[in-house]
């Protein structure tokens, strides 16, 4: 077998569709004029948007239909999130999705499904993941201890919004997790991040105190095999959604070499700029060839190696190419570029909050090493 | 799409095995070219020939070329199936390039009967080989300013200037030939018309160049007074450079039509790693050094969006955004991708990677070493890479000349 591996690329009529439908969207609920009265609002999104992606059935699109979700996998989600990327759309739609997945693939038997059935219905959700800066570190250092939690968690997505909190924590040296509702969360204990991508929201949250019902917890490997699987799937559908914002940098970039001149030419014309641009288009191109190639490896069940893979490798790709199209984007506009009304800072600072968030190229490329190379 | 069920692919695919397997010849003993860009004897012309004759004698190649004219007229999976075999077999080329790849496609689709007839079979079974005259010594890149003249004087052509880079030139029998029939046009382009011209004639001087490996492959190629048949004209005088473009676009690989078999020698990354197995670094294993183990990743990321990419073209809805922005951009990311593998593999190598082809310690021969100076060939002919940026930024990203 070649270290290349696996090479599968599908494309289902569902996910076209899903795809027209949610671009078509995106362009028109998220212009730039929308994108820029959001940055310096509290919420970060319009509610009445995310009340029209609720209604489209969004939030539930992959969870099963038993939870009054629409059962199609989070392939299916990937267009939708490449869609957003493109048009700087944000709101609690990732953040539910993933929590949905992780209480999803936690859950064995009888589980309390009260907060499964909420996010299906369009009640925004979010994980408490992060313990530190470190998103390779095996400890967690939040800690459940007789029904009561300990630990301050990092960069909580979109946590102002959420109704319910999975909360990532550690019993007895094995992972747990513990579902809260936004009303156990006081205020006081929450810290507004500021955060370099201006479209998206996040708080430090200190859940020490706080008590978790016997039936609020989720225990066993399923746990773990869960955590492994959305960190993952977090990866990836960043990875779409940084694709798609990658795109449309491009385009940003490539309107404007066609409009400004000087020495008495359109710049468009100078092999500096121009050559970054195709490099910048073959990096976007690499991206979605990945990100799709994840999505149709992603099974309804915990994911495979060739799978993982796939993942690690959207994501590093996909921090790359917005990394350098967002970074090109500000110098090929010169001055304009150095702007906060130009929209290339816009796609800048993305660039710098996607690179890290569900780890960084290094972090996954890493973990491709060895699972390319000590076979 | 193709109609050809999963099950007639299979066991297509396991009669070429098996007779790759069969048929695949025993090392000759003697240094065989990496590319058809690199035949620089006769002892490796006259391997290669047998070896092409063979494949296509099997029913192997030219599978979707037209019955009538050596070929099979099936469909075209059949011959990405018997190609994907060859190379997974690590069989040799078929090196027979330019006739296969290029001028046959071309024949195929704009010739007329007449020269599909005169021409084709003979491409397959590698009879004939064919040159490419498009390259001058002045003129490269700017090929719409090619120089060579042709003037014509009753039923012939007259041919005067000189090509050069011309692969195969001393051993071809036909040429695609891009000479300037009107010096007067207006347009540069204008003035072009494009031959299917015969090389054994006289006045016709082909001069082996050699390359920066020590060997040969191409040669400058002079052109005093010779005289060719006014039938050799294609199409009519004044649209060379348009069917010179049509050429380009199978060259690149951008528009399918091929006849098949190998280019180029399988060279896969899993090779390079499988020949790192002993290699070491700081005393320890080279493939468990976190450094190496990076750029290893990398690579092989680089290679996977290239095979990914193809795969993504097939699929309508994913190439709405930049169309044909896969197809264009197949022949800049392959060839780079493959000459910074190629120079990896050098530098993997420790003070080994210092030694060439001739050294009896160089590792695997001096392999890598070898095509890693070859991988130039892909990166400069056919259309530089920054030549190719230009294209893809202008045709695709529609950014101004
Ligand atoms: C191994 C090999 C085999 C070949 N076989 C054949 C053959 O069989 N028949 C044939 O006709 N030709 C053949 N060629 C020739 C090949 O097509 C030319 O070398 C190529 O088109 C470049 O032309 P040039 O050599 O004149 O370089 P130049 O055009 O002089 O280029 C020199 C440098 O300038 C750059 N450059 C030129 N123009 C531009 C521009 N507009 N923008 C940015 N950069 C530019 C180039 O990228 C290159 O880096 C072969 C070449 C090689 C290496």
């Amino acid at each position: 077998m070649s270290v290349i591996g696996n090479t599968a690329l599908r494309f289902s009529e569902d996910q076209a569709m899903i795809m027209d439908v949610a671009r078509a969207f995106c362009a028109d609920r998220s212009p730039m004029a929308s994108v820029r009265a959001l940055l310096e609002s509290d919420a970060g999104f319009d509610p009445a948007v995310w009340q029209e992606m609720v209604d489209m059935g969004w939030p539930g699109m992959t969870l099963p239909e038993a939870l009054g979700g629409a059962g199609l996998g989070v392939a299916a989600a990937v267009p939708v999130f490449e869609a957003m990327g493109r048009s700087l759309l944000g709101g609690p739609l990732m953040a539910s999705l993933l929590a949905g997945q992780l209480l999803l693939r936690a859950q064995t038997g009888d589980a309390d499904d009260n907060a499964l059935l909420a996010i299906a219905a369009g009640v925004p959700a979010t994980i408490a993941l992060l313990d530190s800066a470190d998103w390779g570190a095996e400890r967690i250092r939040c800690e459940l201890q007789d029904g009561v939690l300990r630990g301050v968690k990092q960069q909580v997505m979109e946590a102002a919004a959420a109704e319910w909190f999975v909360v990532v924590a550690q019993e007895h040296n094995a992972p747990v997790l513990a579902v809260v509702p936004a009303t156990a969360v006081a205020r006081a204990v929450r810290r507004d991040h500021v955060l370099i991508d201006a479209t998206r929201r996040a708080q430090s949250i200190d859940f020490t105190g706080i008590q978790v019902s016997e039936e609020a917890v989720l225990r066993g490997p399923a746990v773990t095999s869960a955590l492994h699987d959305v960190r993952l799937l977090g990866a990836l559908l960043l990875a779409a959604e940084a694709g798609g914002s990658a795109a449309s940098c491009l385009d940003t970039t490539v309107d404007y070499l066609k409009t400004r001149k000087q020495f008495g030419k359109l710049i468009g014309s100078y092999q500096a700029l121009k050559h970054p641009c195709v490099d910048i288009l073959m990096a976007v191109d690499s991206t979605r060839s990945f990100v799709y190639h994840a999505a149709t490896l992603l099974g309804e069940d915990a994911l495979d190696t060739d799978a993982e893979i796939a993942c690690r490798m959207a994501k590093a790709q996909a921090t790359e190419t917005l990394k350098y199209a967002g970074d090109r984007a500000v110098q090929f506009h010169g001055g304009m570029g150095f702007t906060w009304e130009c929209d290339a800072q816009l796609y800048l600072r993305r660039a710098q909050w996607v690179q890290q968030a569900f780890g960084d190229a290094p972090h996954h490329r890493k973990r491709l090493a060895h699972l390319l190379l000590d076979r | 799409m193709s109609q050809v069920s999963e099950k007639e692919k299979a066991a297509f695919r396991q009669q070429v095995a098996a007779w790759m397997q069969a048929n695949k010849p025993a090392d000759p003993g003697f240094l065989l070219p990496q590319s058809f860009m690199e035949v620089g004897s006769e002892q490796q012309l006259d391997f290669l020939r047998e070896w092409q004759h063979k494949v296509w004698s099997a029913g192997y190649l030219g599978m979707a070329w037209p019955r009538e004219y050596g070929g099979q007229g099936v469909d075209p999976v059949f011959q990405s199936i018997a190609d994907q075999e060859m190379r997974g077999h690590a069989v040799p080329i078929c090196f027979n390039v330019i006739g296969l790849g290029w001028a046959g496609p071309l024949i195929n689709d704009m010739g007329t009967e007449a020269e599909k007839a005169r021409y084709l079979k003979g491409i397959l079974s590698g009879e004939d080989i064919w040159c490419q005259g498009f390259s001058e010594p002045d003129h490269g890149s700017d090929l719409g300013n090619a120089q060579l003249r042709a003037r014509r004087d009753g039923d012939e052509y007259v041919l005067n200037g000189t090509k050069i880079w011309t692969t195969m030139g001393n051993f071809a029998k036909y040429m695609i030939l891009l000479a300037r029939t009107n010096p007067e046009a207006e347009r540069k382009y204008d003035g072009l018309s494009f031959f299917l011209a015969p090389m054994q004639v006289a006045g016709v001087d082909p001069r082996p160049i050699r390359k920066l490996t020590g060997e040969y492959g191409f040669t400058e190629t002079f052109f005093t007074d010779a005289r060719i048949p006014a039938s050799c004209l294609m199409g009519e005088e004044g649209q060379g450079w348009k069917i010179a473009m049509q050429t380009l676009q199978y060259e690149r690989g951008a528009e399918a039509g091929a006849a098949g078999g190998l280019a180029f020698v399988r060279i896969a990354i899993d090779d390079m790693i499988a020949g790192l197995a002993d290699v070491e670094r700081d005393g320890a294993p080279a493939l468990q050094d976190p450094a190496i183990r990076d750029q290893l990743v990398q690579m092989i990321m680089e290679e996977k969006a290239v095979v990914l990419g193809d795969r993504r073209a097939g699929i309508g809805p994913l190439t709405t955004d930049y169309p044909f922005s896969l197809p264009l951009s197949n022949k800049l990311r392959f060839t780079e991708s493959t000459r910074r593998m190629r120079q990896l593999a050098i530098n993997l190598q420790g003070a080994e990677g210092g030694l060439y082809v001739g050294d009896e310690g160089a590792r695997e021969g001096g392999f890598w070493q070898r095509a890693y100076l070859n991988s130039f060939s892909a990166t400069i002919g056919g259309g530089t890479s920054q030549v190719q940026a230009n294209i893809i930024a202008e045709h695709i990203l529609g950014l101004p000349k």
